[in-house]
């Protein structure tokens, strides 16, 4: 990789985002035959949040070997080194064929653009450049996603220090070397909390427990094994956290077991517990300001933009990958996913189209039964004619399940699949033969194994996130 | 004697059946490394460990390490205390030895990040 070299000229791809999905479009969109490409990093440095991530699990998949997260980052570094991609460091993408994310925030309307032009306008702002368009032919969006912080799970009590993200943690404890307390409660168990539970032990702090609302944990297995019950810490299941005590600085916690199907605290179960420091982790939002703004449409279940096999977004010449499309719980995923979407820009860059993709003839492929969403949401003519990978999860674990593909009530085919949990994402790879059967519509559904006729309309099924207002 | 494990060597997480009784077969992995995780599991556990240890001249506080290859379980509190007393000056390549034969286990800590000298001038990140 190579610093900016002519910002005035036109890229063949602008990426926004040098985390482990834009660093592997770059390298994509590079062996793919395009030659002019920009990556704009608002750190100080490429790599994104694998830097703090220096536990291992990294790279099974991509490169069969047990890695780290700064080796990983430092294997994509490398693997670019040889490439012209261009790198833009300390700089901040504010707002795509001037539509900025200041207009939403002021009140203003999303931009409305579906066209394709003959070239996308990146707004810059950053030390080197001021503030500035930068043009390509097509932008991939890879902004990652940032945590659900105290506000969005609605921590009730007063607010005194000591109450942090987990990834907040991390990055204090793992880059800057700062202790961030001595006695500890996590609420929630996604994997960050876990990992943080394992770290902060091993630098001599005391974890009591890690509290989770639901009946069953958000992280991988091997994560309960290897953080909580190596340490012995125990993992609260159905509970959750009822009170917060302390002025300035965080003095205990209160945490009351949950009624199942209301998710409400039941009265007679308050346990005290004596801490300076709570962990949040309570769930990713992928970062979708310059989407909005833009006006590309969103999935609500993703809270992503909506993509065609090509994580093309409604607007033509616009991609997403990575955790701003989707919330992924491996790097690897995001890597693959990412090589997929490189390519493709590239395509479209080198094709210099400026007519529109034809959309007539394409489908929305949905989610149904315990499937909470499919990605992606699109699959172009084209797209039905070759073998796909659809991603998902599930609402609830099941031990035994069923994946069905569906096309106007036809059953075109059917999965069995051992093991699936809301913290595991599906990779499904569907062969073109099935495909090419799709009528006008295309359903993916997920039943447990044990029920024949699962029923649809169970209002009492637990949604798969904690309620966010 | 059976004794079910979970499998902690990648994400699948299998379940494990480890039979002392019969020379500890091992039963329920779906690959290879599950034989040699669930056997040592019942026997002699071992781990991985990731942590950091100060570093001075460089951009950040702390360097990223980790060992090469896994420790015994019981040695873990041992490395991290000798971790502890370290001291690296930047600049620094994946890959250094940071200590080596940790805790007299036979393996060595080493170095996870390039971490370039960074002059006085540039200071300390923002």
């Amino acid at each position: 990789m190579i610093p900016c070299q002519n910002p005035d000229r036109l890229y063949d791809v602008i990426i926004v985002g040098a985390g482990p999905a834009g660093l592997a479009a770059a390298l994509a969109a590079w062996e793919e035959g395009a030659r002019d490409i920009l990556i704009c990093e608002r750190a100080a440095e490429a790599g994104g949040i694998l830097g703090q991530c220096i536990h291992n699990g990294f790279g099974l998949e991509i490169f069969r070997e047990e890695l780290t997260g700064p080796e990983y980052a430092g294997r994509y570094l490398d693997l670019l080194a040889d490439t012209r991609v261009e790198l833009l460091t300390d700089t901040m993408v504010i707002g795509i064929d001037g539509h900025e994310t200041t207009e939403l925030a002021r009140g203003g309307r999303p931009g409305t653009m579906l066209h394709a032009p003959d070239c996308h306008r990146v707004r810059v702002t950053g030390s080197s450049l001021d503030c500035r368009d930068l043009r390509a032919r097509a932008v991939i969006l890879a902004m990652g996603c940032r945590e659900r912080s105290r506000g969005g799970i609605a921590l009730p009590g007063s607010r005194p220090s000591g109450i942090l993200t987990a990834g907040a943690a991390q990055r204090y404890v793992n880059i800057e070397g700062w202790s961030v307390g001595r006695r500890v409660v996590i609420l929630g168990s996604g994997d960050i909390g876990l990992i943080m539970a394992r770290r902060l032990t091993l630098e001599g702090a005391q974890v009591l427990a890690c509290v989770e609302l639901l009946p069953w944990s958000g992280g991988l297995i091997r994560n309960i094994v290897q953080c909580l019950n190596d340490y012995d810490i125990p993992l609260l299941l159905g509970h959750t956290i009822t009170a917060v005590h302390g002025r300035r600085r965080l003095e205990a916690v209160t945490v009351s077991a949950v009624d199942p199907r209301s998710r409400r605290p039941l009265p007679g179960t308050e346990q005290h517990y004596d801490c300076d420091t709570l962990l949040l982790s309570v769930g990713l939002i992928p970062e979708n300001e310059l989407t909005r703004a833009a006006g590309i449409p969103l999935d609500e279940r993703t809270r992503g933009a909506i993509v065609d096999e090509n994580m093309e977004t409604a607007t033509p010449g616009i991609f997403a990958c990575g955790n701003v499309l989707h919330v992924h719980d491996l790097v690897d995923y995001v890597s693959a996913e990412s090589g997929r979407t490189g390519r493709a820009a590239a395509r479209y860059a080198l094709s210099r189209k400026a007519t529109p993709t034809p959309r007539s003839g394409s489908l929305m492929v949905l989610p149904a039964g315990e499937l909470s969403y499919v990605v992606p949401q699109r699959l172009t003519r084209s797209g039905l004619a070759r073998s796909q990978t659809l991603y998902g999860r599930v609402r609830r674990p099941m031990p035994e399940a069923y994946l069905v593909l569906e096309s106007d009530g036809v059953v075109l085919a059917r999965w069995k699949r051992e093991r699936l949990a809301p913290g595991e994402m599906i990779r499904l790879n569907v062969p073109a033969a099935i495909l090419q059967q799709a009528g006008g519509s295309l359903e993916l559904r997920a039943e447990p194994a044990e029920s024949a006729t699962p029923d649809r309309h169970d209002v009492n099924r637990p949604a798969a996130m904690p309620p966010e207002n | 004697m059976k004794q079910e494990v979970i499998c902690i060597v990648c994400p699948r997480g299998c379940l494990l059946t480890v039979d002392s009784e019969r020379d500890w077969a091992v039963s329920g992995n779906h690959c290879a490394r599950g034989i040699a995780y669930g056997r040592a599991e019942l026997q002699h556990p071992v781990r991985s460990l990731t942590t950091t240890v100060a570093i001075s001249g460089a951009a950040i506080a702390r360097a990223p390490v980790r060992s090469r290859g896994e420790l015994p379980k019981e040695t873990l509190p041992e490395v991290m205390a000798a971790l502890r007393r370290c001291r690296l000056e930047a600049p620094v390549r994946r890959g250094d030895t940071v200590l080596a034969d940790a805790a007299g286990s036979g393996v060595d800590i080493i170095v996870t990040r390039d971490l370039d000298r960074v002059t006085e001038t540039e200071g300390e990140p923002a």
